[in-house]
Formats: C-alpha cells, structure tokens, sequence
C-alpha cells in the first residue's frame, strides 16, 4: 500500500516536470523517481541522500547521488543550479525546516515539496477519537521513533508559503487514488480528505 | 633490486615533455601493462592509477616480484572491473622503478643512474607522460579512469587537463591538495631514508648499494598512516609475538612491531630509495587549485566526465572532508558527480584490500557507465 501511494505521488511530480529540464532530488532514497525521471523523460537528474545503503544503491544504478545531510550540505549547490528541486516528504523531518525550503528555493528555479498531511481526517480522528498519536500509511511511525520533527497540515505550508511571499503555482492532493487540484476555495475541505500534498512552488 | 626485464613492456615516448621544473625530456621509456582485450569500436578501455608504491603490474602476480599485483582484489576475471568485459592499462609513474625513466634509468651522458641528477617531477607531469600510452592505443575517450591516494591525485590532473578524454572517473581516497600533515609524514620518511649513510647523497647505485634501512622506516612510517586505530587494535592490541611475555629487550616482542618490520624489509627487495623521494615531492608539490586562476572550481570547468568520488570513514591520511572538497568544487561547476563515503575500520588501504561495499560500488557505476558509454558512441 505504501509502495503505490509512493508510486502514485512520483508521477504526479513527474506530471509537473518538462522534458530535458535538469533536477535535484533532495533525499532521494533508492533512487525510484530519479530512475524514472531519467528514463522516461530524458531528465538530467542529482540527489542528495543521507543513508550510505541508499546512495550506493543509487551508484549501482548509475545514478548521481551524493551522500550528505541536507540539513547541512544544500549549500554547496549554486544559485539557480536546477531547473526543479524535489524535496518528497522529509521537510518535516529537519531542525529547520525553513532554512531547507530557502536552500531549494535559492538553488532551484522552482521547487517541489510533498509533505504527509497532518490535518488528514485519519490522523485527527484518530487523535480525537483514540487519544492516541496518529498512525496511518504516510505516518507510520510511533511517537517515541518518528523522524518528523515538525508536522504541519497543508494549509499550515499553504500559510509559511504565503507568509514568506513564495509563490505556489500548483498544490496537489493526494486521497487514495484520486488527485485533486487544490485552491484558495477548497483548501479547508481538501486539507481534511488529502493524505498527502504536493506543491509546485517558487 | 635487480629484476629481469623482458616481463616489461615498455613505450618509448618520443614526444618531447616539457616538466614544470623547466627541463624537457624525450625517447624516454615508459613501463606499461595491460589486462584484458581492447574492443572493436574501443568503448571499454579503462586507465587505473598506480599509489606511491604501485607499479604496472595492477592484476594477477607481479612477474618482477612474484608477489600480488597490488589491485589484485579489483582487477581481474570477473572482479570489480571485470578484464573479461574490459581492456585495462595500468602504466608505471615518471620518477618511478619498475620500467619507466626514473633516477635508477642510467644517464647517457655519464653512464651511470641519475640518481638526485634527475629532475624533480610533478603529478601534472607524470599524467602528461602517460596521455602517450593513450595516443599509441588510438584511445581518444576512455571508458573509465580510476585511481586511490596518488593514483586519485592523478586522475584529478587527468580530468583537469584532459577534460575529454575520459566518460568516467573514480577518484578515491585522495586530495586536490597535499595537506601540511600529509606533506610532514612524507619529510619524515625522505628524512629516514637520507640519514641512512648508505643512501650517499643519492649516490648509492654507483656503489651497488642501497640505503634499506632507511627505506625500510620510510615504508614503515608510511604503512602506518595507511590503517586505522580501530583496524590496527583489533588486529594486534598488545598481543606478543610468539613469545609467552616480555623479553626485556628491544626484540619485536609485540606482533604490531613485528608486522611493521615485516612490511618495511620485504618493501626495501622491490623499490628504489630515490624513487621514493621523488615521487613522495611530487604528492607533497600536488595542489591542483594553486594551477588555476579561480582555484579547484575552474580547474574543473566545463567537466563533461561522469564523477564517482569515494572515501572512507576511518581514512586520517586523506580524511573524507579532502573528498568533499572536491565534490563541491565539481557541484560548484555543475558537473555529474556522485560520491560516498564508505564504512570501515580498514583506513586508507581500503581500497586495496578485499572490501566488498567498495568493490560492488565501484562494479555498478563502472558497468552502468559502460552501457551510458555505449550509448553515447552509437549516437
């Protein structure tokens, strides 16, 4: 299950990026969407990724990943070096997590940040309802061995967007196995039924 | 060190080579070997580095010492780089004593070894000697270049001054720049093999002599900062040396001393003192971003090759921060680079010996990278 709300989150970003344009991918575990990236769109692609296992399982693939903690290292990359970022689902999982956005921001001319939704109606009920820290598919951590730091909820980085004047062109939401286009007008009600959210920002 | 020579092939390069110190040399020798076969359309050629007390003979037994090739854990049938699929080189450095014109060579003016009358080398020109080896095999891009410590110092300049030549690269455990604590361990062993009286200013050869004790704790000093603290405990500790207690004497009562003296005597029958000089200057002079205006950045400017950079944890000679130096300054130009620092306790020999996490890492991107290669010839 897992696995294909993985899947189905790559190819929406996949869907937002052209052709040939040239990509970061921050935290780009085994190397999955950079993969397809390269293969199916001709994208030249670089990651960034803290697990050792993960980066030599990218190399073996003949992918170009660095090893590295993006929490310290996005400064060796240039201003403007790609054309997109890609930062899926971790940004809750630094210290400080504007610090990383400002890094995508400054090195990518777009940038793309999934987060794992916290006001999902799974996660509140189950607070509500159980008392207990939410679990679901996207969160699948207990409370005493979560990496995330900093939770949020689509509309609380809809808001930091906002706050900070960078501009969302596309949010997506993820429910399942629909996609749903994600707006000003909607945003309350999709903030309840998405899992996940993607946003095209910069 | 008197060894037969017809195991050794040997270009003589006749293009004149003008060194950084001002001389120029020609026609001189340069010693060569080969693994593999070379393929139809030449895609599968790859150029490996030799370290500082390297030589030609990378793979399978040394014919001159009988002894291992010193990458016989990488290079081979079916290895890491694999010699059924690929046509390796492997060329003996300038300055060097397996072949190629070094301060052994016998000067033609006076008939005898140069010894310290042979010029002072760099790494710059001890890859401009080899590109020879790549012009005489009609090689125009290789598929791969690799090389650890000196070997990766190499392939640095390599990609510096021939940015074409080359798809693929794997620096390893090496450094753009000799830091000051790498520079002091190299004066310590050229200071141990010139106080050994038989060294005679360099002159030893005309004697038939040679300063083995000194060479020997040159080897000894430098074995050292090639293992690790953790490595060298877990193999020795305090352990005795076939002896129930201690001695009382200065014997080798531990086995670590015992190891060491190993390792420096049986270094002294297949290597030339003034070699080691030279080649040690050569490192200690290396500061690649000292040849560029803009530094390390500029250096590798429009690099077109496909980097992996590798280090490893418990290396102290060549720390992984002298790799991530060179992974930003590649970044910094936008260049294709990947890197990883590899977990062991087995120091800077890592890549040496038989370290399976380094050894799949560096299969995969060489495989991968002869598929991207291919590829890319045939568009």
């Amino acid at each position: 299950m897992k696995n294909l709300e993985m899947k189905k989150e790559f190819k929406i970003i996949a869907d937002l990026l052209p052709n040939n344009s040239r990509v970061l991918d921050v935290g780009c575990g085994d190397g999955t969407l950079m993969k397809f990236l390269s293969k199916e769109k001709n994208i030249d692609v670089r990651g960034l990724e803290l697990e050792e296992e993960n980066v030599k399982l990218c190399i073996s693939k003949g992918l170009s990943v660095i090893e590295g903690n993006a929490e310290t290292e996005l400064g060796q990359f240039p201003d403007k070096s790609f054309d997109f970022v890609i930062l899926s689902q971790t940004l809750q999982a630094f210290y400080n997590p504007v610090t990383v956005l400002e890094h995508l921001l400054r090195i990518g001319q777009s940038s793309i940040v999934s987060i794992p939704n916290f006001g999902y109606w799974k996660v509140r009920t189950s607070l509500l309802l159980y008392g207990r820290m939410p679990k679901t598919n996207s969160l699948p951590y207990k409370w005493y061995n979560t990496p995330n730091l900093h939770m949020c909820t689509i509309k609380d980085f809809y808001e930091l967007c906002k706050e900070k004047n960078i501009n969302m062109k596309t949010i997506v939401g993820i429910n399942n196995d629909k996609i749903s286009m994600i707006n000003n007008n909607n945003i309350k009600l999709k903030n309840l039924f998405s899992e996940v959210g993607i946003f095209l920002i910069s | 060190m008197n060894y037969k020579t017809e195991n050794i092939k040997n270009l003589i390069v006749k293009k004149p080579l003008k060194l950084e110190c001002g001389q120029i040399i020609k026609d001189y020798p340069l010693a060569y070997e080969t693994y593999g076969k070379l393929s139809k359309n030449k895609d599968n050629c790859i150029l490996v580095f030799h370290a500082l007390t390297g030589d030609q003979f990378a793979s399978g037994i040394n014919p001159i010492t009988k002894r291992e090739g010193w990458w016989n854990n990488a290079v081979g049938p079916d290895k890491a780089i694999d010699t059924n699929k690929y046509f390796v080189i492997c060329a003996n450095v300038l300055g060097g004593c397996m072949g190629t014109f070094g301060p052994k060579s016998i000067d033609e003016e006076t008939n005898e070894p140069y010894g310290l009358n042979f010029p002072v080398i760099t790494i710059k020109d001890i890859v401009k000697a080899q590109e020879a080896l790549l012009d005489y095999f009609q090689i125009k891009k290789l598929l791969c270049a690799l090389g650890g410590s000196m070997g990766g110092m190499q392939l640095l300049q390599f990609c510096a001054s021939f940015p074409d030549r080359t798809f693929s690269a794997v620096p390893i455990a090496c450094s753009s720049s000799h830091s000051a604590q790498n520079i002091a361990l190299n004066e310590l062993a050229r200071q141990a093999i010139m106080a050994d009286p038989k060294w005679q200013k360099g002159d030893y050869l005309k004697n038939n002599d040679h300063p083995q004790s000194g060479l020997a704790v040159a080897r000894m000093a430098g074995h050292i900062s090639y293992l690790s603290e953790s490595g060298l405990q877990e193999k020795f500790g305090r352990k005795l040396q076939e002896k129930a207690d201690y001695e009382f004497s200065f014997n080798a009562d531990f086995q670590v001393e015992s190891y060491l003296r190993h390792q420096g005597y049986s270094f002294v029958d297949r290597f030339d003192a003034n070699s080691y000089l030279y080649i040690t200057r050569a490192m200690d002079y290396f500061d690649l971003s000292k040849q560029y205006k803009n530094g390390l950045t500029e250096a590798f400017k429009d690099q077109k090759t496909k980097f992996l950079v590798l280090s490893f944890s418990s290396d102290w000679l060549y720390p992984t921060k002298h790799s991530k130096d060179i992974v930003i300054a590649l970044n910094a130009t936008g260049a294709n680079v990947a890197f990883s620092e590899i977990k062991t306790d087995k120091g800077h020999d890592s890549f040496l010996v038989n370290e399976s996490k380094f050894l799949t890492t560096i299969k995969g991107f060489i495989d991968t990278s002869h598929e991207e290669f291919r590829n890319e010839k045939r568009i």
